[in-house]
């Protein structure tokens, strides 16, 4: 198992310094002198030349290329121009936001996506299974800015059941909680249906397996068989799309986080790139990617600790 | 006492073009410690006769006539959901064919052989104890080691007998073994056909035993029935059976075995022609299509001939069928 865990995470340094190679290529061959776009049109060439030099624009690509490396490697992901904060202070402070919103949809869709798939495999071909299957097919299709206006519109605007903006006051949790309902949901709910369609078909597959038979022949009971014994093998796809889907529930967390004005990587990156502020649009990033990363390596873990046979194959 | 009695059972199955019958007027019984043989070619009904008596018939499968009893006085075929499911494992268990896939494959050999001991009021160390007692019974090394282990840590002969030491774990009255070698190679089905043999007598259960392999039936069974297209066309003796057959199929069957070549042949003998449409199944015998006996009789359902007490053929021609497959 250790090995297996420590395997997945080599695996996930290659790919973060995969990313941060492109991620430095992207913003080198973005058009536009960000030093002059910082001080604006009326600046002099002497004050160009001199916040250049700052920011280590002047220096050739290859050194840029590896500046950037060993002071990402050391936590350092440059100075904010302006406010002349570290960058990556500035990302950390909004990291917590969209954590916990990406948590929120996580747990939205775990917590009525599993379910509803056991339900649709278990009733299948029934009349239950159909609403669920329209259920999920539809709110895949819906964007999820779409279900962020119209849950504003609805539960905060019309209804009155839960607030509109901003991430709640700093330390009170039910406010907090309050305010975290709405934009998770808009980023969840389509998750909700992909994990519903997926737990169904593995759930369908995985109860057609020889061993649920032996399992049925041994008189077991069928709440233990769906649920202990089929259910921890369909659950396996379940975790791997999780951890792919954390990259798209980063994108509509951009939009949750703008429609509800909540603070966040999404919205600092959205506000970032507007005044082409590129350490705080490569620190975002790159911070991003390796929680992407990170995520990705625990649903791996997570998977080699269900499924011994995933373990074995990698020893 | 007769702990598996079948009457008369007809299973159907609603398919997209019909209702497709496959069990007709099935018959027989399986008397206290004795391992009875169920042989067939694929397609026969040997699969769904497991089923209906474990009650795992597919949602659309239905029995339309007939009673199974159990230890003469459960009819299987009207018991309610929980009340099959106590007899499950506890009185009747079963070994399958699959061993890769008969084990659950994330849990522990260990856990699955304590979640299928759950009626019982021993504690988890206990449960763990009886685990390892069978384990030992059934030859694996170092059990106590092995309990903490996954399915896909064992071999094949194996996993095969970790499925026997569970089947046998509560000393069921009844052991349903469907083809418990068929995926072994053929030592090993030396070892696990003798395996069983210990340990049916050790234990005192009842076994059907369903397989394809003549030599297998031969060796193991005490009496045997012959399945062709859902109908159980021979019973008897596996001896009166052997040396005495009366139904073509039976006759043909036995001239097909490999073992019983007495010389190399070019071409291995098979019996002409394919299995009925079990949608549409023929009047009368459910073998006239291929039988070389076949004439107008035929097409009136045959009756159970007895040959001698307790050896029965559903045919219209015993006398004559002496005579085929004598020359093969």
């Amino acid at each position: 198992m250790l090995r297996y865990a420590l395997k997945r995470l080599g695996l996930g340094i290659i790919i973060v310094s995969v990313a941060m190679m492109m991620l430095f290529a992207m913003v080198y061959v973005i058009p536009g002198d960000p030093a002059s776009v910082a001080l604006g049109p009326r600046a002099t060439q002497e004050m160009v030349e001199s916040l250049r030099a700052r920011m280590g624009l002047d220096q050739p690509i290859w050194i840029q290329f590896a500046r950037f490396y060993m002071s990402a490697f050391r936590g350092d992901l440059g100075t904010e121009v302006l406010s002349g904060r570290p960058v990556l202070t500035v990302v950390l402070e909004q990291l917590p936001f969209t954590l916990t919103l990406i948590a929120g949809a996580i747990s939205w869709s775990v917590l009525l996506g599993i379910p509803l798939g056991c339900i649709a495999a278990v009733k299948r071909g029934g009349f239950v299974d159909r609403v669920i299957g329209v259920l999920s097919v539809a709110v895949i299709a819906v964007p999820s800015f779409v279900i962020a206006i119209y849950s504003l519109l609805i539960f905060a605007v019309a209804l009155q059941w839960l607030p509109a903006i901003g991430a709640g006051e700093p330390g009170n949790v039910i406010s907090q909680l309050r305010h975290l309902i709405l934009p998770s949901l808009a980023v969840g709910l389509g998750w909700v249906g992909y994990i519903a369609r997926i737990v169904r078909a593995s759930m369908l597959e995985t109860l057609e397996a020889s061993h649920i038979r032996t399992a049925r022949a041994f008189g077991l009971t069928d709440r233990r068989i769906t649920y202990s014994y089929a259910l921890r093998i369909a659950v396996l796809p379940t975790i791997t799309l999780l951890g792919v889907g954390i990259g798209h529930m980063l994108s509509s967390s951009v939009f949750a986080e703008i429609v509800f004005a909540r603070p966040g990587i999404g919205k600092l990156v959205y506000e970032a790139i507007s005044v082409r502020n590129y350490p705080i649009v490569t620190g975002a990033v790159l911070v991003t990617t390796v929680f992407f990363v990170v995520v990705n390596v625990i649903a791996d873990i997570v998977i080699g600790a269900l499924d011994p046979r995933v373990r074995a194959s990698f020893d | 006492m007769t702990v598996l009695d079948i009457r008369d059972l007809s299973v159907d199955f609603a398919t997209e073009s019909g209702a497709l019958q496959a069990l007709r007027k099935v018959s027989m019984s399986v008397p206290e410690n004795r391992i009875v043989g169920v042989v067939g070619e694929s397609g026969c009904g040997k699969s769904t006769l497991i089923n209906a008596i474990l009650g795992l018939l597919a949602d659309n499968g239905e029995v339309t006539s007939g009673e199974i009893l159990f230890e003469g006085t459960h009819d299987l075929t009207t018991l309610a959901g929980t009340a099959m499911r106590d007899l499950r494992g506890q009185k009747i268990a079963t070994v399958f064919q699959d061993p890769m896939g008969a084990l659950n494959p994330v849990l522990s050999v260990g856990r699955q052989m304590r979640d299928i001991q759950y009626r019982s009021n021993l504690s988890r160390r206990e449960k763990d104890a009886r685990s390892i007692e069978m384990l030992r019974k059934v030859r694996i090394p170092d059990a106590e080691q092995r309990l903490v282990q996954f399915p896909h840590e064992f071999s094949g002969g194996m996993k095969q007998r970790i499925a026997i030491a569970m089947a046998l774990m509560m000393e069921p009255s009844l052991l349903i073994a469907d083809e418990p070698t068929t995926a072994l190679d053929a030592t090993l089905e030396v070892t696990i056909i003798e395996l069983l043999k210990e340990l049916q007598q050790q234990i005192g259960c009842s076994v059907l035993f369903i397989s394809h392999h003549l030599g297998v039936i031969a060796e193991l069974c005490d009496e045997m029935i012959v399945m062709y297209a859902g109908e159980v066309v021979e019973s008897g003796t596996t001896r009166d059976v052997f040396h005495n057959a009366r139904h073509p199929y039976t006759r043909k069957l036995l001239a097909c075995d490999p073992a019983r070549l007495t010389h190399r042949a070019r071409r291995l003998p098979t019996i002409p022609g394919t299995l009925p449409d079990l949608r549409n199944r023929p009047e009368g015998c459910v073998f006239q299509a291929r039988c070389e006996l076949a004439d107008a009789t035929c097409s009136r359902m045959p009756p159970d001939e007895e040959i001698a007490p307790g050896h029965l053929a559903r045919c219209w021609h015993t006398e004559a069928s002496v005579m085929i497959g004598a020359g093969a």
